[in-house]
């Protein structure tokens, strides 16, 4: 890559880049074009139909560049479960609280730290109030910083490991390694993404509107490779595009999906190619497999999920936080009630309905006071929602100036 | 119990809300402002008194950026520039100024003094006569190092009291969210990254009052003016279209320097919400906008250009609306919760 100024990359090449993958208004039209032609043809026999973004990114991207106001009418973009805080049930949160009150430091990324738990633990309800009640929580951007300052202090801690495969290939470096200090556990909730997307399309088959194609991650798939989506294409009879995160990559992702959906293939293509293989990092995967087993995990507003955890394999325990602290599973039975009164946010995360539709969203539940999972994480569709003003108000606005 | 918040501070709509409930609610409409001017019954930079033919305009305010020095500055010309910008975008020049400075006890006395000369260097490179001010120490650990407010009073015979009108142009007068993206990235503990240790990327902040001819020379057709500091152009944007009915801004046409745009997508902060200390932004009479625009070069002002316009909706009335890089639309909120706190 071209460089300059000791390592740093010129701003000549990263305006090159933008120019093609972000500020293309001539490319984005002629995608548009694409995507309504596809779409008039594929009207005919499916009418209305949702194509599904997984990833929290690519709803930035969609809400960010106002992508749903260039799709055809019937044709609905929708977000799906790829908001690792959103899924993650608040009975783990409760745990840490405690052990947090019993003197543990406990690490933790920017948005878990403020993520509402749904029960109080000793007048607490997120990891943010524990700390302003004397409780040692601490925010990092990633396990080595909680390894570097463990190490500082010795006291007991724990890292709560929330995210998907993505973070997963780092957390399995440092327990292969053997990085981890003695007084630091992980509390995986690694969840993996391929289960929950197949589950979550399943859900919505008997919705009116149903989804016929996949955006599927891109940062994921760098790790898993875009081998991982091959059983969901073919079981839900879909075209699944691997996308990247630029504006235009989501529009070529959407054409081609449609194309395929056209085609009659229900196959996996990547239009990442400039960072995802088929075969992905098979090195990360070897780690993984190596570090973790695969668990039945629960997901906030799907449910119970076979194969869609990662717990530490019995051969590095010795770092495990359920064990260390004797921390039992969630019993399947007790994640039905585990939202707010009134919170929506299950439906939300599996794209069954939107966040405009209710009752909380910008009452009584905003950004700077969220009620919600889907409102804490900057990931979160109501978050999102919330900064970009979604809910097709700018079509309705641009359209009564005029200007579409 | 409730409590106030570090996003009750951010500028944003947590502090209207809480200044609407706690302050201008219990003050009468009598007393929001002096007979024949304007006080906070309207939201502006500052408050305008009538004296004789001409008016006085007053504009004051407390600075906390954290941490006091960075690249492009410190909170002392900080303080100086913020108040004397905000008389500027008021139409008036600014003749005379007050300090008052707020120190926790152990702060490095040398660094006091850097300060306090970088405050008073500008106030005299624009003329503006120090006329006044207080001093206090605290004990340490009751403030954080050093609080700066400043007062700044200035002359116009034609302040600019915004009110945008349907079919303006609206002008920026350079680059958007410079300073809060390097209060931003300090914060955020990127104090080494290349793009500020190469001066690179700096805050913009600096005195607005090289725009007073072009504000003299246009005062016929500016309908509204006003510096983009907290909340960013966005802030300013989502004022003005409660305003007025609503404006349309296009991305594309942004002026928003690289590092600032991939930093701040890094960090999770769109760069429309950073704060600028050296930008302004006009309404101004679409006839007379590409004219403006050309002064406003001939002065200096090179990055300047037309982001938008004033665009009333009917049915959806106070929104801003975007036009994207991509040719969607979407809608910019007004800033809420703790974007980047203590930013100036």
């Amino acid at each position: 890559m071209e460089k300059e100024n000791g390592g740093m990359i010129s701003p000549k090449l990263i305006g090159t880049l933008e120019g093609i993958f972000r500020n293309n208004a001539g490319l984005a039209k002629m995608l548009v074009g694409y995507i309504g032609k596809f779409y008039e043809k594929l009207r005919l026999e499916y009418g209305s139909f949702k194509i599904m973004d997984f990833c929290g990114t690519h709803e930035w991207t969609i809400t960010h560049y106002g992508l749903r106001s260039l799709m055809p009418n019937g044709l609905e973009l929708v977000a799906g479960p790829g908001c690792p805080v959103c899924v993650t049930p608040s009975y783990y949160i409760e745990n840490a609280l405690k052990l947090g009150f019993e003197g543990v430091v406990i690490y933790t990324y920017g948005d878990v730290f403020r993520l509402p738990s749904l029960r109080s633990v000793n007048g607490a309800s997120s990891l943010a109030e524990a700390k302003a009640l004397g409780a040692d929580i601490r925010i990092v951007t990633g396990i080595a910083d909680a390894i570097a300052d463990a190490k500082a202090h010795g006291k007991k801690s724990i890292f709560l490991g929330i995210g998907f495969e993505t973070v997963a290939s780092g957390y399995a470096q440092t327990l292969i390694s053997g990085l981890l200090p003695d007084n630091l556990k992980l509390m995986s909730l690694v969840k993996l993404t391929p289960p929950a997307m197949l589950k979550t399309v399943e859900m919505l088959a008997k919705e009116e509107s149903a989804v016929k194609g996949i955006i599927a991650p891109g940062h994921v798939s760098t790790i898993i490779g875009a081998k991982a989506w091959k059983a969901v294409a073919e079981k839900l009879r879909i075209p699944v595009v691997v996308t990247g995160f630029e504006p235009i990559d989501v529009l070529i992702a959407i054409a081609e999906a449609l194309k395929n959906l056209f085609k009659g293939e229900a196959n996996v293509s990547i239009e990442y190619t400039r960072a995802v293989t088929w075969d992905g990092d098979l090195k990360a995967q070897e780690m993984i497999g190596k570090a973790f087993r695969v668990v039945e995990d629960i997901w906030m507003g799907i449910g119970l999920l076979s194969d869609s955890g990662l717990r530490i394999s019995e051969r590095y325990s010795f770092y495990d936080a359920f064990r260390e602290y004797d921390i039992p599973e969630i019993a399947p039975e007790n994640c039905q009630d585990d939202l707010p009164k009134g919170c929506k946010c299950a439906e939300i995360v599996i794209g069954k309905d939107k966040p405009t539709n209710c009752p909380l969203f910008m009452k009584k539940c905003k950004p700077s006071s969220p009620v919600g999972p889907c409102m804490v994480s900057l990931e979160g569709t109501c978050a999102i929602w919330a900064r970009f003003g979604a809910d097709g108000l700018a079509d309705r606005i641009a359209e009564e100036l005029d200007l579409r | 119990m409730k409590f106030v918040r570090l996003s009750h501070g951010s500028g944003g709509e947590e502090t209207s809300e809480l200044l609407s409930e706690l302050l201008f609610s219990k003050v009468p409409d009598g007393l929001k402002k002096v007979s024949g001017g304007f006080g906070i019954d309207i939201l502006d930079d500052g408050a305008v008194i009538p004296i004789g033919d001409s008016f006085l305009v007053v504009s004051t305010d407390s600075y906390t950026v954290n941490p006091p020095f960075f690249p492009g500055g410190n909170i002392g010309m900080l303080s100086a520039i913020g108040s004397i910008n905000d008389v500027v975008v008021m139409g008036a020049k600014p003749i005379a100024g007050l300090d008052s400075v707020i120190v926790e006890e152990g702060f490095p006395l040398d660094e006091l003094e850097t300060i306090l000369n970088s405050l008073v260097g500008v106030f005299q490179k624009e003329g503006v006569a120090l006329i006044g001010g207080d001093f206090k120490v605290m004990p340490k650990g009751g403030i954080d190092r050093i609080v700066i407010t400043t007062t700044v009073l200035g002359v116009a015979e034609k302040p600019i009291v915004d009110l945008p009108k349907e079919g303006d142009k609206l002008v920026i007068t350079d680059h958007v969210g410079d300073h809060g993206a390097v209060i931003m990235m300090l914060q955020m503990g990127l104090s080494d990254a290349e793009e500020l240790k190469s001066g690179m990327l700096r805050s913009d902040a600096k005195p607005l009052t090289p725009l007073l001819p072009a504000i003299k020379a246009y005062s016929e057709h500016i309908n509204a003016a006003r510096d983009i500091t907290r909340g960013g152009l966005g802030g300013v944007l989502n004022d003005w279209a409660r305003n007025s009915g609503g404006v349309l801004v296009i991305e594309g046409d942004l002026p928003i320097r690289e590092p600032v745009k991939r930093y701040s997508e890094m960090l999770g902060i769109d760069p429309i919400y950073l704060a600028s200390e050296g930008s302004a932004l006009f309404s101004i009479r679409s006839e007379v906008a590409e004219d403006f625009l050309d002064t406003l070069k001939r002065q200096g002002f090179e990055n300047a250009r037309i982001i938008g316009e004033v665009r009333k909706s009917e049915k959806y009335r106070g929104y801003v609306l975007m036009k994207t890089v991509v040719g969607g639309f979407r809608v910019v909120e007004p800033p809420r919760g703790e974007l980047v706190p203590r930013i100036c």
